[in-house]
């Protein structure tokens, strides 16, 4: 099978390597000549896009890490457990890739350590740091159960299973903290971001919008791989997932237009100003637009139109992510930060690194179920006794008794 | 130290005549190459700068002011940044450790004022700003700008006796100066404080930001996090246990409606067979 689908991916092959090849020549000249050489950053616009993009949206995008195994090892929802894996892998990555990101955008890198010993519990930012070093740790430690499988280390594995449960409500812990931290870390600057997105509300947007990010990237993902793979798709898992996200999508668009309209904002936003025009393409884009599609059922049934929804969803948050970190500054700092293209083509090599090691990672380990050309076999809800293979010994104590 | 011990600035822009000798006194403190009198901004390479700014009533009625780190009492800076690199002494200047920085400028973000700037051309960059020459002000000298200016525009001191000053200044002059001690209150005060013949917005004391000081606005939801990690922690659980046991009864009732279904099937199968026997 490898060697049928080598021949459509050597094009992507050959992206991947023009990325990889350009991206590290300018990351020989960012760590010899410093941020300057190769960034559009300046001490008006002090973060720009690797702060915006690698960091706001690496963390969000990978929400559907938590979200899923919650929802599979919390809610014993057990029709979802098929895409677990794969949404756990997404968010392994994506925490990988933004930690490498940091190495790029932080001045004095060598020194990312130092939250871990020089304390200041003030700084939103030493609180995000520590739960993403926490949280990606959780992450390997849930992603080595799929190399012990692989492995067949036996006890190791046992170990790994009777600590999942622990591990996906710490994950859950720390998720809920940082992603709304991260939007916490914007209260500080009441006077620089725009009012359309300053709000004291932002720590609970930014967590509602990663939880609904989360579950459109488990369906981009998902789509995307069984291009790449030429896997079936579990279709009525993830028409499942896409009504969860419609329901999740308007509690944020809810949540965001009542919070305008308290602060009076609301005609703030059809004023058709730069700032009124990009808000009305991160929501229309990205919350308007995916739900009016993904309201339907039969819509939701169709692969395209469900990939199309979620795309859309995935879209708006990045573009919301961009607009808090960016254009929103714009109006109080003065003048435009548009990043360089050195910029944009080392966070396109973060990405596509993320993508070889994606594919590589399902080819060499048991991230996908088995029986992924027979779907409906994977969906059906396990009757009567639970299978001994998924549970935890000490989860079937409690079922046995 | 309390906040009106440390050691402050006062600027007045009625007394500035925009001579530059502080900008040139701090350049020549800190070691930095270039022309004082080009300064238009702070820079990597200077820590203060002589701005202008025209009487709104009057646009021909042209006054010069100065840029600088405020030293907040309670600095945004020095809250927001993840390794404690910047500190506010108990002198009163705030001053960065770059041996701790990580370089994430996050307090470049945070600063209400615009102040930090960076070395953007260095591989090892540092913050920097004006530390209100920490040293000389720990041997009890004055700042360098201080000791440069002859015409009491920019004097130093504690922070009580720079806003009696300027109180004072406000009362023997009532014509000459607008009623308001710019930082006396502002973001919960700096240790800069300027006196103008006008209302300014130019010197960044933007009406929006208010008295409370900055690190408020992130405190008042970092506070919050122990209680929300309890609390999510503690759902969690609780929905585990209660889908758990939800999904066990289920399977538990399934397997007896099974189980019941075989007894009577075997019961009916078993009468049979004794019928079958018998025949």
């Amino acid at each position: 099978m490898a060697s049928a689908v080598a021949r459509p991916l050597s094009f992507w092959r050959g992206i991947f390597y023009l990325l990889l090849g350009t991206g590290l020549v300018l990351t020989v000249i960012r760590f010899t000549q410093g941020l300057g050489a190769v960034t559009n950053l300046s001490d008006r616009y002090p973060w720009g896009l690797w702060i915006g993009f690698d960091l706001l949206c690496g963390v969000g995008l990978a929400a559907g890490g938590f979200v899923i195994t919650a929802a599979v090892y919390i809610f014993h929802i057990e029709r979802l457990r098929p895409i677990a894996r794969p949404a756990l892998l997404t968010a392994f990555l994506g925490y990988l890739l933004v930690m490498v990101a940091l190495m790029f955008d932080l001045g004095r890198p060598w020194n990312i350590w130092h939250p871990m010993v020089m304390w200041n519990p003030t700084s939103v930012m030493f609180e995000v740091a520590w739960c993403v070093m926490l949280y990606s740790t959780v992450l390997a430690l849930e992603f080595s159960g799929m190399v012990f499988e692989k492995f067949r280390w036996k006890r190791a594995a046992k170990v790994q299973k009777i600590l999942t449960i622990p591990l996906v409500i710490l994950g859950v812990m720390l998720s809920t903290l940082h992603q709304s931290s991260l939007g916490t870390m914007y209260l500080i600057v009441p006077g620089k971001l725009h009012a359309l997105w300053y709000s004291p509300m932002l720590p609970i947007l930014f967590f509602v919008s990663a939880v609904s990010v989360g579950l459109a990237m488990v369906i981009v993902e998902s789509k995307l791989s069984s291009r790449a793979f030429g896997r079936g798709l579990e279709m009525p898992i993830l028409t499942e997932v896409g009504r969860v996200l419609v329901g999740a999508l308007g509690l944020y668009g809810f949540m965001r237009i009542f919070d305008l309209f308290n602060r009076g904002m609301l005609g703030e936003a059809f004023t058709f100003s730069y700032e009124s025009s990009m808000f009305l393409v991160e929501f229309g884009l990205g919350v308007i637009l995916p739900m009016v599609i993904l309201a339907s059922s039969r819509r939701r049934a169709s692969e395209k139109w469900l990939y199309a929804g979620s795309l859309f969803a995935v879209m708006g948050f990045v573009v919301n992510r961009m607009n808090v970190s960016m254009t929103g500054f714009e109006g109080a700092q003065g003048g435009h930060y548009i990043p360089s293209w050195a910029e944009v083509m080392i966070t396109l090599m973060l990405v596509a690194v993320g993508f070889a090691a994606f594919s590589w990672i399902v080819n060499n380990f048991p991230v996908y179920p088995e029986e992924a050309k027979e779907p409906e076999v994977a969906t059906r809800e396990p009757a009567g006794v639970p299978e001994a293979e998924t549970t935890a010994p000490w989860e079937r104590v409690l079922i046995e008794r | 130290m309390e906040a009106a011990q440390q050691r402050a600035i006062l600027f007045d822009l009625t007394r500035c005549s925009g001579c530059g000798k502080c900008v040139e006194a701090c350049m020549q403190k800190q070691g930095f190459e270039g022309d004082p009198s080009k300064v238009k901004d702070m820079s990597a390479t200077a820590y203060c700068s002589l701005n202008t700014v025209s009487n709104p009533e009057d646009s021909d009625d042209e006054y010069t002011y100065r840029d600088l780190c405020r030293h907040c009492v309670e600095p945004s800076c020095v809250s927001v940044c993840p390794v404690g690199a910047l500190d506010k002494t108990e002198l009163g200047p705030v001053v960065y450790d770059a041996d701790k920085c990580m370089g994430c400028r996050y307090c470049m973000t945070a600063c209400p004022f615009n102040v930090p700037r960076y070395e953007w051309d260095s591989p090892v960059p540092t913050v920097r700003k004006c530390d209100m020459c920490f040293d000389l002000q720990s041997k009890g000298e004055d700042t360098a700008c201080a000791t440069a200016c002859s015409y009491g525009a920019t004097i130093c001191g504690t922070r009580e006796e720079l806003l009696e000053e300027a109180r004072s200044r406000i009362e023997e002059d009532p014509d000459d100066y607008y009623p308001h001690i710019y930082g006396e209150h502002e973001v919960g005060g700096t240790s800069v404080l300027f006196l103008s013949p006008f209302p300014v917005e130019e010197l960044g004391f933007d009406p929006k930001l208010g008295t409370d000081p900055m690190p408020v606005y992130t405190w008042r939801v970092l506070e919050k996090i122990p209680g929300v990690a309890i609390t999510a922690g503690a759902t969690m659980c609780a929905l585990w246990w209660l889908t758990n046991r939800r999904n066990a009864v289920r399977d538990h009732e399934a397997r007896e409606k099974i189980q019941a279904k075989a007894a009577k099937a075997a019961k009916k199968n078993g009468s049979n067979h004794e019928e079958n026997g018998h025949g």
